[in-house]
């Protein structure tokens, strides 16, 4: 046996139930934020805005508005996946599976990542309600949701691994990951900021992942869609090579 | 025939200094039932869960089935079944899904029929829909060993199996692990109750402080390190022992009541026969007597205190 795929597709079905056990919380709980969202941001800002890049500003905030619950879920997903069996006891099972690193992450990862991309979609779906929507790429669109995904599930591996306490495991999301979303042009074009700001938002490699999936839509970008391409890229292989040294060194997951 | 499993020069230091397996070297032979005893945190468990997979060794080698655990990991633990101490279950499952992703898990294709034997086999099946997390402690503790078999493993490990189990569930256990022994199966179990390594196991290891202190057949050491005592009810108590039996190991029991003498039962002279005609010449008459075989928990409290110097060093008792 070289590949354990039925190992590999219990563990992601095992996944997936979790998912379906608590399907209903999963999604309506994207579609109310959504709809908040343009209740707040679409009706009442937008109306007193007028267009970003000939884009109807509730329009323009879609994007960001999917890739901000995609990276949520994704790493909910992703580290909680991972965390609960340490914290429970039942990793045992999956440490003495018949199972390479590459296989557990696969599932794990996968399964996170398809659950994000079911929210991802439902957000999406969402938002066609209240605006018209156009997708200039459609194919760079659904390439850019599956890879941002897949690298933010493997980043919430990470932190599940990390993790010793629940409070770790919201720690990151709560003060990295969702203020670098805000400030990295969710809901704004950063043209729209002072000069200085703009080049401090630069560092922020969220501003590369919407940017370029808004450019998916919209066929706007403000650093180049190669760029942000790129970036995804980079980010995946910097996350998929922290999880394969820790799956190397057993770091946090064998004595 | 080669040993189904193979450990060489195993050693085991956790990060932060404590060694918690010095080096052991065991082999165990296919279809046995071998029993690890010792007191906690005497490397039980450790070594476990380096077979397994757990927990990985500092040193040493394992080979299980003709599989190194480390490079050829795949092969080795699909053979290997574990049945943990712990009760860790996940809660919101059902018995049956949690049994049917085991195997899985394990790189065995569906097969319902199998999961639904071993179900009945650990009476489950009634209980198959029924969410683990409603299910008492023994039932659990069925689901986990039901999780272990479900991918047909030719090596059983059962750490702590029955502790906190009640008689019936621990005589069901036993009888499975009969009917597996029949299977050709391995069975490694660590216990602490010395009375199932007595009942079950074929060997017994004994592990103390790291270090594997003996390995034996069960039957061998009970009679290499058995004693036997032979009890007298007296007719009229003894308030000392008189200096004609000071040949004897005796001692005085029940007020003098009762006179005890432990010997070695495979000694060539036992030393009962002339105690008993030096009783009767001395006119000390009994109203019974009775011999006892000492247990294996006998032998083993005697070996793990073996390593702390007796008190009364040569002292007759």
């Amino acid at each position: 046996m070289t590949f354990n795929g039925w190992g590999v597709w219990a563990l992601y079905r095992f996944e997936m139930a979790r998912f379906g056990r608590t399907v209903f919380g999963s999604l309506v709980t994207p579609v109310i934020t959504t709809a908040l969202y343009f209740v707040v941001f679409g009706s009442a800002i937008g109306g007193r805005m007028e267009e970003v890049g000939g884009v109807p500003y509730g329009a323009f905030i879609v994007p960001g508005l999917v890739m901000l619950s995609v990276f949520t879920q994704s790493i909910f997903n992703g580290s909680f996946g991972i965390y609960f069996p340490k914290f429970t006891g039942t990793i045992y099972e999956i440490l003495s599976a018949p199972l390479s690193p590459l296989e557990t992450v696969t599932a794990y990862v996968g399964a996170a990542a398809t659950k994000s991309l079911i929210v991802g979609l439902m957000t999406l779906a969402t938002a066609t309600l209240f605006v018209p929507l156009q997708v200039q790429h459609p194919l760079a669109m659904i390439g850019f949701l599956v890879l941002i995904s897949v690298t933010f599930s493997l980043f919430g591996f990470i932190i599940g691994l990390v993790s010793n306490s629940f409070e770790q495991l919201q720690f990151i999301p709560m003060l990295v990951v969702t203020p670098l979303t805000f400030l990295g042009g969710a809901f704004y074009s950063i043209d729209m900021l002072p000069p200085a700001w703009r080049t401090v938002t630069l560092f922020n490699p969220v501003v590369y992942l919407i940017d370029g999936f808004r450019w998916a839509f919209y066929g706007l970008s403000d650093v180049g869609v190669g760029v942000s391409a790129g970036a995804m890229i980079a980010f995946f292989l910097i996350c998929l090579s922290i999880v394969g040294w820790m799956f190397k060194t057993g770091y946090r997951l064998k004595n | 025939m080669p040993p189904v499993i193979d450990i060489q020069g195993v050693t085991k230091t956790y990060k932060g200094g404590h060694q918690a397996l010095k080096t052991v070297d065991l082999q165990i032979g296919k279809g046995e039932i071998f029993a690890l005893l010792g007191p906690n945190g005497a490397g039980k468990t450790t070594l476990i869960s380096i077979i397994c997979g757990i927990v990985t060794p500092s040193t040493g080698t394992v080979i299980a089935d003709g599989h190194d655990i480390l490079k050829d990991y795949r092969q080795a633990r699909m053979k290997i079944g574990l049945v943990p101490q712990e009760l860790t279950t996940d809660a919101f499952e059902t018995v049956m899904a949690t049994v049917t992703f085991s195997r899985g898990l394990f790189g065995r294709p569906p097969n319902p029929g199998f999961v639904e034997k071993v179900l009945k086999d650990l009476s489950l099946w009634e209980k198959r829909n029924d969410k683990i997390m409603t299910l008492s402690g023994g039932m659990k503790r069925r689901v986990m060993i039901a999780k272990a078999l479900s991918h047909e493993p030719d090596i059983l490990f059962l750490d702590e199996p029955t502790a906190g189990v009640d008689v019936e569930l621990r005589r069901d256990m036993w009888e499975l692990v009969r009917q597996l022994r029949e299977r050709g199966v391995t069975i490694i179990l660590t216990t602490h109750y010395i009375e199932e390594a007595e009942e079950m196991a074929d060997r017994v290891g004994v592990i103390l402080k790291g270090e594997l202190i003996l390995v034996e057949e069960k039957t061998a050491l009970m009679t290499k390190l058995g004693k036997k005592t032979l009890t007298l009810n007296l007719q009229d108590p003894l308030t000392a022992l008189p200096p004609e039996l000071s040949d004897w190991d005796l001692t005085l029991k029940a007020d003098g009541h009762e006179l005890e003498y432990v010997f070695d039962s495979n000694a060539e002279r036992t030393g009962v026969p002339s105690l008993l005609r030096r009783l009767s010449d001395l006119g000390i008459a009994f109203k019974d007597l009775n011999t006892r075989q000492s247990s294996l928990e006998d032998i083993f409290v005697s070996l793990v205190h073996r390593d702390t110097p007796p008190a009364s060093a040569g002292a007759v008792q």
